[in-house]
């Protein structure tokens, strides 16, 4: 009954090569089924109320109101503006470590703060932004004579461009040392300065994957629950400035779907698949561009 | 490959001698409502130390721990607001509910000072729903005389998620404010207005609060008590003004209770009477045997809420609670009583 050396050995073979496809399928089926599972249970929501959830821009549950606006408005203005805030230092940031002080204790500081900063479990974000940037918030929206709520679009701005500029400042960096180095002796031997190679030659060749790296920052604000629903005010407005309090999609998901029954939990779920459709955009149209870089370079 | 399959079978027989263990040591599952949560905690670990029954009690909201009974996975649920006559309706099996202590929502700002304000209750609906905007509005001022009052912007500040503590406030408004009924309603989740700020839990409308000069927001008594904030007293039925304490809240459910023990205490009748005070219930099915139960589990459980409405009712006050009256534990029994196995009563 022994089998023969060969005949075990393709057995082997055989057994890897499956494992590794059926683990590989089973993520896939997973992202399928997310997907699958957000459809069936929010079509009721459409099959109810037609397209009122893009047209309206009430959200009511107690007279079944359902409207996905206020949140799809709250998300982008607080992921837009965090990246906004985020852009410079980012950048400059991406500039120095890729480019100006590439090694050395302070390079090798910065990585290991930035991989502490993305592990810090959002919460704590949120605990910090109620303890320190409310006040601060509260202070200047006295001096410029607005409601001192402390809370609001641009208070949970500023938390998610904290939590967004380890990200896009280690991909920039990623991308700005890798511009070749024959590009920029010729750029000095023909007289540049360094400000002038790092304007005209590592910008322009890196532009394409530090924009990547902007989009997969994008990705992680929109998604971001906990430490936005803490600052975020919790309105379920479409704000009217950066003071308004506002509600993400994550954070009316995170507020309401624990007591919620009926069509309000199917309105919620609804939430859920546009915010996976929006993070699904951002997410590949950063990949594409950065597969264009790769490419290109 | 034996070898695996060996360590596998070992595994499996492990798992199946584990869970033997479990199923031996006695215990109880249930889940919702957050508002007794600290009280329920106390109650169960002394339950624990004197009959050695284990009670796991998951704090997920009182909408939480109504799903959860009714998807037969728990032994009892525990909510603020009681079922109304159309969700008893929906639901084919017969539930019961079990009050088990009483609480008040108190209101509660942050004014320089911190003066004790008298509010009544039509006062409390026009701040928030955003018709009194100033601290010094004349309606506000007229009902505290002696009392400074700033000019300062009123901040609503409400429960973002949905809630027993929001259901209990918008129920006592919408009975003492015509608009409060029509324009917000009576709901765990009313239709608030654009400037009012939402926060999580009760702890975080308390921190907010806190956190935000001329802000007014809402609050199980205990978190404004023990942040030492201030709160109103607000006018009841009797035109008299009651501040929300535990003897308050006990007199404010002296009225007279259904057979059910589902009732509203709401702007109670009481001469003195805290008109912000709600019971919190324990809610189970009136037949026992679902979802594969023993008989025995469901003894236990039911030792347990009796317990709770007996003794269990000692640690009530000294974590802020109000204790249950002869009456309503008197009524509690007898729905405990009619409980089934099988059609069959279990308790003598």
């Amino acid at each position: 009954m022994s089998a023969s050396p060969l005949k075990v050995h393709k057995v082997k073979e055989k057994g890897f090569s499956a494992f590794l496809l059926f683990s590989g399928t089973l993520v896939l089926m997973v992202l399928g089924a997310f997907f699958v599972t957000l459809v069936l249970q929010s079509f009721p929501l459409f099959r109810e109320t037609g397209l009122k959830f893009f047209t309206t821009s009430r959200w009511v549950p107690m007279e079944n109101a359902f409207s996905v606006l206020p949140f799809i408005a709250g998300t982008l203005m607080t992921s837009f503006l965090s990246i906004l805030i985020a852009f410079p230092f980012s950048m400059a940031l991406s500039i120095l470590l890729g480019e100006y002080i590439k090694t050395g204790p302070f390079a090798a500081a910065f990585k290991s703060v930035t991989e502490l900063l993305a592990g810090i479990p959002s919460v704590i974000y949120g605990f910090w932004g109620i303890m320190i940037l409310m006040p601060l918030v509260q202070s200047l929206q006295i001096k410029l004579g607005v409601i001192p709520y402390g809370v609001g679009v641009l208070t949970a701005s500023l938390i998610l461009s904290l939590m967004i500029i380890p990200y896009a400042a280690s991909l920039g960096r990623d991308v700005i040392s890798m511009v070749p180095g024959d590009l920029k002796e010729a750029a000095y031997a023909m007289g540049a300065t360094r400000f002038e190679v790092v304007a005209h030659i590592i910008l322009p060749y890196a532009r394409s994957g530090i924009t990547a790296g902007f989009f997969l920052a994008l990705g992680r604000a929109v998604g971001e629950t906990m430490a936005v629903t803490m600052l975020i005010g919790n309105s379920n407005f479409i704000p009217k400035g950066i003071f308004s309090p506002a509600n993400t999609m994550a954070s009316v998901i995170a507020n309401e779907f624990g007591e919620a029954d009926g069509m309000h939990t199917t309105a919620l779920i609804a939430v859920g698949l546009v915010l996976m459709l929006l993070t699904g955009i951002i997410n590949s149209i950063g990949k594409s561009i950065m597969k264009r870089f790769q490419v290109g370079g | 490959m034996k070898k695996v399959m060996k360590w596998i079978m070992l595994g499996f027989v492990l798992m199946g001698s584990l869970s033997f263990v479990e199923a031996a040591e006695k215990e109880l599952m249930g889940a919702g409502a957050s508002f007794p949560y600290p009280l329920y905690t106390k109650m169960f670990s002394e339950y624990h130390k004197e009959t050695g029954v284990k009670v796991n009690y998951q704090a997920i909201g009182s909408g939480g721990g109504i799903k959860q009974v009714l998807a037969k996975v728990v032994d009892f649920g525990g909510t603020d607001a009681y079922l109304d006559d159309a969700k008893l309706r929906e639901v084919k099996e017969e539930i019961l509910h079990i009050p088990t202590c009483l609480g008040a929502v108190a209101v509660t700002y942050n004014l320089p000072g911190s003066p004790t304000l008298q509010l009544t209750g039509d006062v409390i609906a026009d701040i928030f729903m955003g018709k009194i905007t100033l601290w010094n509005d004349q309606r506000i001022q007229s009902l505290n005389k002696t009392v400074n009052l700033p000019k300062m912007r009123i901040t609503v500040v409400r429960r973002s998620d949905s809630s027993g503590t929001t259901f209990i406030f918008t129920d006592y408004l919408s009975k003492v404010s015509a608009d409060w009924e029509t324009g917000m309603g009576r709901s765990k989740t009313p239709s608030w207005g654009a400037t009012a700020i939402g926060a999580a839990k009760n702890a975080g409308v308390a921190g907010q609060v806190k956190n935000i000069p001329g802000s007014i927001g809402y609050v199980e008594v205990i978190y404004a008590l023990s942040n030492g904030m201030p709160v109103a007293s607000v006018k009841n039925k009797s035109g008299r003004f009651i501040a929300p304490t535990l003897e308050g809240v006990g007199l404010a459910a002296d009225t007279d209770m259904p057979a059910d023990t589902r009732v509203t205490i709401t702007d109670t009748a009481a001469t003195d009477g805290y008109p912000i005070s709600s019971f919190t219930w324990v809610i189970l099915f009136k037949e026992q045997n679902y979802g594969g139960r023993t008989l025995a589990q469901a003894k236990e459980t039911l030792d347990l809420l009796w317990w709770m409405i007996h003794d269990g009712q000692r640690y009530n006050e000294e974590l802020k609670y109000g204790e249950l009256s002869k009456e309503a534990v008197k009524k509690a029994e007898a729905v405990l009583r009619s409980t089934q196995y099988n059609g069959k009563p279990i308790l003598k």
